[in-house]
């Protein structure tokens, strides 16, 4: 099985406390630490178990910069066999429907059975893998947390809803899937894995290669646009404890067993 | 201004939770727009859930089809397609079935898409002003969609509270069944799995202490279910501790995991991401004890403590047992 998996280098969320910059244009960047974002890497190790027990090869895309091609580089240390960097000016500025207009021409390029992205990245739409599905004219299913081959036409996947129920559905190949955190246990990637595939090397296309018009892509043909990020003006929110630890113990004691917190 | 359509989730019988608060994200967008519900389903009492909907809004379309009787987004997709206008603004709840079925229908229709929006501010010419959350309600932001050729719009649930003085619409049901074309696709729904029950039910708790991502390590579970006994409660967990298999799924808080409603909710190192406070009704006191001060759970919170909750929980243990 031919699989391509999307991935997005994003300011991780572990690691960062995310605040809006100082005139409103970006999040304060001046000491993001950036990783793979979360859902991404149990779609690459979902993937690759895929092909262990099937076959095939896995080839990690993003659409990124040249500072993306550390992350293609931690999923292939994580057992992705290809990497794919898909990174040109004209690219700048697009909005969901642009990015995945340009991974639709990547993965059009090859011959892939399965596409998968993470179920959302770091700004929470969860959009790509639903558009890509949408512009490819495949079947897609989002949220998925379990993969299993039917035969070599179509997978039977489970997807998380509401309540931890699992939706279970049989899907065409070539088909999309959103991956879901928790479908299983993404490997650990040590320094040596890393230094293993440290000289790999990375294709990168842009918008010419990938026969994409200027005008199809980027700022100019994104419908969808920041403005800005901001403070919102909220409520009240919470009375907030201060004091030394002690203060706030003795505090936070005699709230509980007033709202009937202590048994 | 485009016409303005809900799709109502409509599934076990009865219209989901949110099908009220579409009219009122509709309200945000266009104050004096009548707003068409659409439902999708298969006899039972689909007939019920459109006329209860005719009450609220003013016009109901009803499609009635075999292929529908279980919520496939898939399906779904294909018979709104063939029924829209495509230049409608389409509101879909951004639930587990909105974040399947909208971003592929906003490209089937030839529209705009922007998921989980929290709040609109009003149209300017062609130009619907949304404010969204990223990095899980850290930060928020004004997008400006260019809703010309039509738009879905997924909106968050639970944000936009409907109207109890409603049911006087006195809409129609329009019976748009025959319209639905080919709804034959390449996925098939199978059956649902329910969730498994564990070894608590902490849907019955009256005291949880819960543990984020925060709590950093497998091995400083024991500091929460320390803190849990002393008081009394018991302990559950937002979603990235039962990813890393730290603790059961059916301790899992959210919506994708338990509904809870307790009396008190001491959240450790939680974010306060919507995914997860979706889970948490009845109003209980929520304490919050977090080490970033801008951290989203103090303006949902009664109680807030910035602290480190390796270091805050223990000695709170601590002199809980001394009393
Ligand atoms: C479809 C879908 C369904 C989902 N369903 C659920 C669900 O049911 N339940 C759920 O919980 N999530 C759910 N999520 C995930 C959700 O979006 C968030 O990612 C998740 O809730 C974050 O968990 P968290 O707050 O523990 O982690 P984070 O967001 O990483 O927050 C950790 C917090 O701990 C603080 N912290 C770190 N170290 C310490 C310390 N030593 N002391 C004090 N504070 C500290 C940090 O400042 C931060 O605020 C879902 C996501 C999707 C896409």
């Amino acid at each position: 099985m031919e699989i391509l998996v999307c991935v997005k280098r994003v300011p991780d969320n572990e690691e960062n406390e995310i605040e809006v910059s100082a005139d409103g244009s970006d999040i304060d960047r001046s000491d993001i630490v950036y990783s793979v974002n979360e859902w991404d890497n149990y779609a690459v190790e979902e993937a690759i178990q895929l092909v262990d027990e099937h076959g095939g090869s896995v080839t990690v895309v993003t659409v990124g910069d040249d500072e993306s091609d550390e992350i293609l580089r931690r999923e292939m240390a994580m057992g992705a066999n290809n990497g794919l960097l898909l990174k040109d000016d004209a690219f700048n500025g697009s909005d969901g429907k642009g990015i995945s207009t340009i991974l639709k021409s990547a993965a059009e390029k090859g011959n892939y059975d399965l596409i998968m992205t993470g179920a959302q990245a770091d700004d929470g739409a969860g959009q790509v893998g639903g558009m890509l599905a949408a512009l490819l004219d495949y079947p897609y299913a989002s949220l998925v947390n379990k993969v299993e081959v039917m035969d070599d036409k179509k997978l039977k996947v489970g997807r998380e809803i509401e309540g931890g129920n699992q939706e279970l559905n049989e899907i065409d190949l070539p088909c999309v899937l959103s991956i879901q955190t928790g479908i299983n246990e993404p490997r650990y990637v040590g320094i040596r894995g890393i230094r293993k595939v440290a000289s790999v090397d990375i294709p990168s296309m842009g918008a010419s290669d990938l026969g994409l018009a200027g005008d199809a892509v980027g700022d100019g043909a994104a419908k969808v646009k920041k403005v800005d990020y901001f403070v919102p003006e909220l409520g009240e929110g919470a009375e907030m404890l201060e004091g030394d630890t002690d203060e706030i113990i003795d505090k936070l004691i005699e709230l509980l067993k007033a709202k009937g917190g202590l048994k | 201004m485009a016409q303005l359509f809900a799709y109502i989730t409509y599934k076990d019988g009865v219209a989901d939770d949110s099908a009220l608060e579409l009219i009122e994200a509709a309200k945000k967008i266009d104050a004096g727009a009548d707003v068409t519900a659409v439902v999708t389903g298969s006899g039972g009492d689909l007939d019920t859930v459109c006329n209860e909907m005719a009450a609220s809004y003013k016009e109901v379309i009803k499609i009635d089809n075999e292929a529908l009787a279980y919520p496939n987004a898939e399906v779904v997709r294909k018979a709104l397609l063939n029924v829209l206008p495509a230049d409608g603004i389409i509101l879909i709840t951004h639930d587990t079935f909105g974040m399947d079925l909208s971003p592929g229908l906003s490209i089937k229709m030839g529209s705009t898409f922007v998921a989980d929006v929290v709040d609109f501010e009003g149209v300017d010419g062609s130009t619907l002003k949304i404010i969204r959350q990223e990095y899980g309600g850290q930060v928020t932001t004004h997008v400006n969609c260019d809703i010309s050729a039509g738009a879905v719009i997924n909106v968050r649930p639970g944000v936009f509270q409907p109207d109890e003085s409603k049911g006087a619409a006195g809409g129609s049901v329009t019976d748009k069944s025959g319209d639905a074309g080919d709804l034959t696709t390449g996925r098939r729904f199978l059956e649902i799995v329910e969730a498994e029950v564990g070894d608590v039910d902490i849907t019955k708790s009256e005291v949880l202490v819960s543990v984020g991502r925060g709590i950093e390590d497998e091995d400083n579970i024991e500091v929460a279910e320390e803190l849990a006994e002393a008081m009394g409660a018991d302990v559950s967990c937002s979603r990235p501790i039962v990813d890393q298999k730290w603790l059961e799924k059916s301790r899992q808080v959210g919506t994708s995991g338990q509904t809870v409603k307790p009396k008190v909710y001491m959240a450790m190192g939680i974010s306060g991401s919507f995914q997860h406070m979706g889970g948490i009704k009845g109003a209980p006191f929520i304490v919050a004890v977090n080490k970033n001060p801008k951290a989203p759970i103090f303006q949902l919170a009664d109680v807030g403590i910035v602290e480190d909750i390796l270091d805050f929980m223990p000695e709170l243990t601590e002199k809980i047992k001394g009393m």
